[in-house]
This record gives C-alpha cells, structure tokens and sequence, in this order.
C-alpha cells in the first residue's frame, strides 16, 4: 500500500500541490485526472522522486521513505513515461535487463531469461533483438512497461499511457493495465482522457490547478 | 626514381614522428577532452568556470604560440621540457579544450529523459554516463571529432618551429639540399595517404555506430 499525506510542491513562489493526501491499496488502480497545467505530472514526479517535495509525507506498507533520496532496491516505484524514454542506442532485451543486471546485480542469463517471459508476457516476443526505432509506438510503450516490471516494482506509474499512441490502441492499453492488474500489480495512471480513466480505475482523483498561485 | 628512393627513407622518418605525435595527443587529449567537459556540464559553478576559462584560453590564441610559449618561454621560468615532451604536451592540452567543447556539446544533446529514465531504473551517476549517454554521445560527435582529427594531421607540422624532426622539416630539408620540388610532393602525398587512411578508418567507425538511429 502506498500512502501519501499532505504533500506539498511549489516552483518558485506558485504552488502546484497543495497539502494533497492519497493512498492505492495494493493490486488496485489510481487514476489521477485534471484539467492540463492542473500538476498532474509534477504529482507523479514527486512520487517517482524525480522531484523533491517541500513537505508531506510518503510511507510505503506503513513505512516512511522519500522516494527522492530513497535508493534501496525494495520499495521501487517504476515509471512508464509519456515518450517512453527508451535507450535507442540497445536493443529491447538490453533496455530492460541494464537494470537488472547492473543494480539488481542478477547475472546476465537470470536477467534474460526474466526480460524474454515479460516480453512474452506483452506479446513481444519476436523484438528482443530489435531497436526502440524499429518498433511501432504501442510496441515501444510495452517495452518500457516490461522495463520497469523487471525491477520488481511496488507500484508501476504512468503518465498519459494513451497520449503518444493511435487512439485506436486506448483499448489496448486499457487491456493491458487491466490484466497487469489482474497479476497483483499496483498502479498510479495520469490521464487527462477521462473515459480512459474511469474504465480502468478502482479509485479515482481529481486535481485542478490551485487557486492560490 | 632514384633520387625518389633516396630522400624517401629519410621522409618516412619524418612522418613516423609526425603519426607518433598525432596518436600520443590523440590518446592524451580524448580522454582529458572528455573528463573536462563532464566538469563543463557538471552543477559546480567554479569548476564550470575555471573549464571554460581554459577552454577559451586554448581556442584563443594560436597553437604555434602556445608551443613556442612551452618550449621557449616556460624555461625563462625555469620549465624546462624536452622539444618532443613539449611538443605532446601543447598539442595534448590544446586538443582536449576543442574535444571539451565538442563532447560539451554531445552531452547536452541527450535527452533529460535519458538521465531520468536511468534513475528511476535506479542507475548510478556513474553507471548513467558510461552505459546510457557515452555511446550516444559518441555517436553524435563522430564527424566533428573526425574533423578534429584530420585537422591533427596537419597541425602536427607545426612542431618544426621547435626544431623536431617531422615530415614537413625532412621535405624540407632535403628541398632546401637539392634544389628540387620533389621532396615536397612527396610531402604532400604522404600527408594525403595520411589523411586518406584516417578518413577511412573513421568512416568505419561511423558506420559501426550506424546500427541505430
Ligand atoms: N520544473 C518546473 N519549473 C517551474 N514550473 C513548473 C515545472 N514543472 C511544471 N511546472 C508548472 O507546474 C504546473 C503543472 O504542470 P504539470 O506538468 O504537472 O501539469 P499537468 O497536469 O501534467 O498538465 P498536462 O495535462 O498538460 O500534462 C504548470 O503550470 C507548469 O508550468
Ligand atoms: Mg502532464
């Protein structure tokens, strides 16, 4: 369970978040919707701590961390980014078994072997050996998903899992998030697609740009 | 044909030393070139400055003072290098200002998201260089080095102004003995065959970082 209270992040004098408070039980989906500029991927941000909150509180199964200084292997927080963010220069196989490998430090077969039953797993098994630009957008995003599955995150988080891709492929990518959801998997979905939203979510929150800024 | 095989030796002599300098600065001023323009991205302003300092310094005035100034000038303060150790040492430290400035810009050329994408993978800083942006950087700074190094070649001829036996001073030399135009065709020539085979050999590499895009 992942729980946050009274968080609050400002850049410069404008506050973007203000004393926000939520939590995702276990196996279950958060939806975070709002308006654009409203703070939704700086909310992310700060959970995945590539942004440092100004105060509040982050606690992980009831136990305190920072996910900006946190750097333990246990209470990882994966992140599939709205572009991806894959490493053109390896092939599929290498993007997800880097980490692994170099701070997991699982040896080089045990990685490969986790990364081809992900890949099977997202119905990529024939793009091992490929590079992130010979692959579609939809097949890109599912390799940064299986990424960030084989660090063993407590919580997988997306932001706008739907706005680089065909709109044909929200269903998808609903699909998808349903049945990583089906296996246990925690997840945090940043979306300004609200119907999107609202098929996946078990709870939903609402964040509108803040008045006081 | 004769008088061809007779100054030859003496030529090839000369541009043994001219290779011996153009690759001792290379392995000198690469990596030096490298380490600085880390500091020139690197958050500590002093550092950034002092680098940048030093860059404009080399970029700013001649090659052919700056090894007069260390071969000539520095003893006046009681430096004294060797004309050869003298010659190294202007070239590796001039070199590795304009590497500097190119790898500078490599860097920057990579994506925020690469450098965030390694750390919510968990990746070192040290392990985010080497394994993430390195071999993009290289890539991107392949022809602007390759240029450099071309340039090498024939800046390397400067090193007869503090009397070292290059290719240039053996050509000139024998011109100078025998009255004739020959010696400095040949010259020219084995300079070209120089820069033919560079040219070549960095194409190859270029093309093995072709295997993404
Ligand atoms: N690094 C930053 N420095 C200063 N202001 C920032 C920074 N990042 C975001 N902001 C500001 O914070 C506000 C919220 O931005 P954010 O990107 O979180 O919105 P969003 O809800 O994700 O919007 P969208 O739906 O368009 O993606 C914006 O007004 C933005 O200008
Ligand atoms: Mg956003």
């Amino acid at each position: 369970m992942l729980e946050i209270k009274n968080i609050t992040k400002s850049f410069g004098d404008r506050t973007i978040i203000n004393k926000l408070s939520l939590t995702v039980k276990d196996g279950e989906i958060l939806s975070i919707v709002g308006p654009s500029g409203a703070g939704k991927t700086t909310l992310l941000r700060c959970i995945t701590g590539l942004e440092q909150v100004d105060s509040g509180d982050f606690l992980v199964d009831g136990q305190p961390f920072d996910p900006y200084t946190n750097r333990s292997n246990d209470s990882v927080i994966g992140v599939v980014f709205q572009n991806f963010e894959l490493f053109p220069h390896l092939t599929v196989l290498q993007n997800i078994t880097l980490a692994p490998t170099m701070v997991l430090k699982q040896s080089e077969a045990a990685a490969k072997a986790e990364a081809n039953k992900l890949l099977a797993r997202l119905n990529l098994g024939d793009h091992g050996d490929q590079y992130p630009y010979q692959l579609s957008g939809g097949q890109q995003q599912r390799v940064a998903i299986a990424r960030a599955l084989a660090m063993k995150p407590n919580v997988l988080c997306y932001d706008e899992p739907t706005s680089a891709l065909d709109p044909n492929l929200r269903q998808e990518v609903e699909k998808l998030i349903l049945s990583l959801k089906a296996d246990g998997m925690t997840q945090i979905v940043v979306s300004h697609d609200l119907t999107f939203a609202e098929n996946i979510a078990d709870e939903m929150l609402h964040v509108e740009p803040n008045q006081s800024k | 044909m004769h008088y061809i095989s007779e100054i030859l030796p003496s030529l090839l002599s000369g541009a043994g030393m001219t290779l011996q300098i153009f690759l001792w600065t290379l392995i000198g001023s690469l990596p030096l070139g490298l380490i600085l323009s880390l500091g020139l991205i690197s958050k500590i302003k002093p550092l950034q400055w002092l680098i940048n300092f030093y860059v404009w310094l080399m970029r700013g005035t001649p090659l052919l003072l700056q090894l007069i100034f260390v071969f000539y000038g520095l003893p006046l303060i009681g430096i004294v290098f060797p004309r050869y150790e003298a010659a190294l040492f202007a070239f590796i430290l001039n070199y590795a200002a304009y590497f500097a400035e190119i790898f500078r810009g490599g860097l920057q050329s990579i994506d925020n998201g690469q450098y965030e994408s390694a750390r919510v993978l968990r990746l070192s800083y040290g392990q985010t260089i080497r394994k993430i942006v390195i071999p993009q950087v290289v890539k991107i700074v392949i022809p602007s080095v390759g240029n450099e190094v071309i340039n090498l070649i024939k800046d390397s001829s400067l090193v007869y102004v503090i009397g070292i036996g290059d290719l240039l001073r053996a050509g000139n030399v024998a011109t100078a003995r025998d009255v004739t135009l020959v010696p400095l065709v040949l010259v020219a020539v084995l300079y070209l065959l120089l820069t033919a085979v560079t040219t070549f050999v960095l194409r190859r590499i270029e093309k093995r970082y072709s295997y993404w895009k």
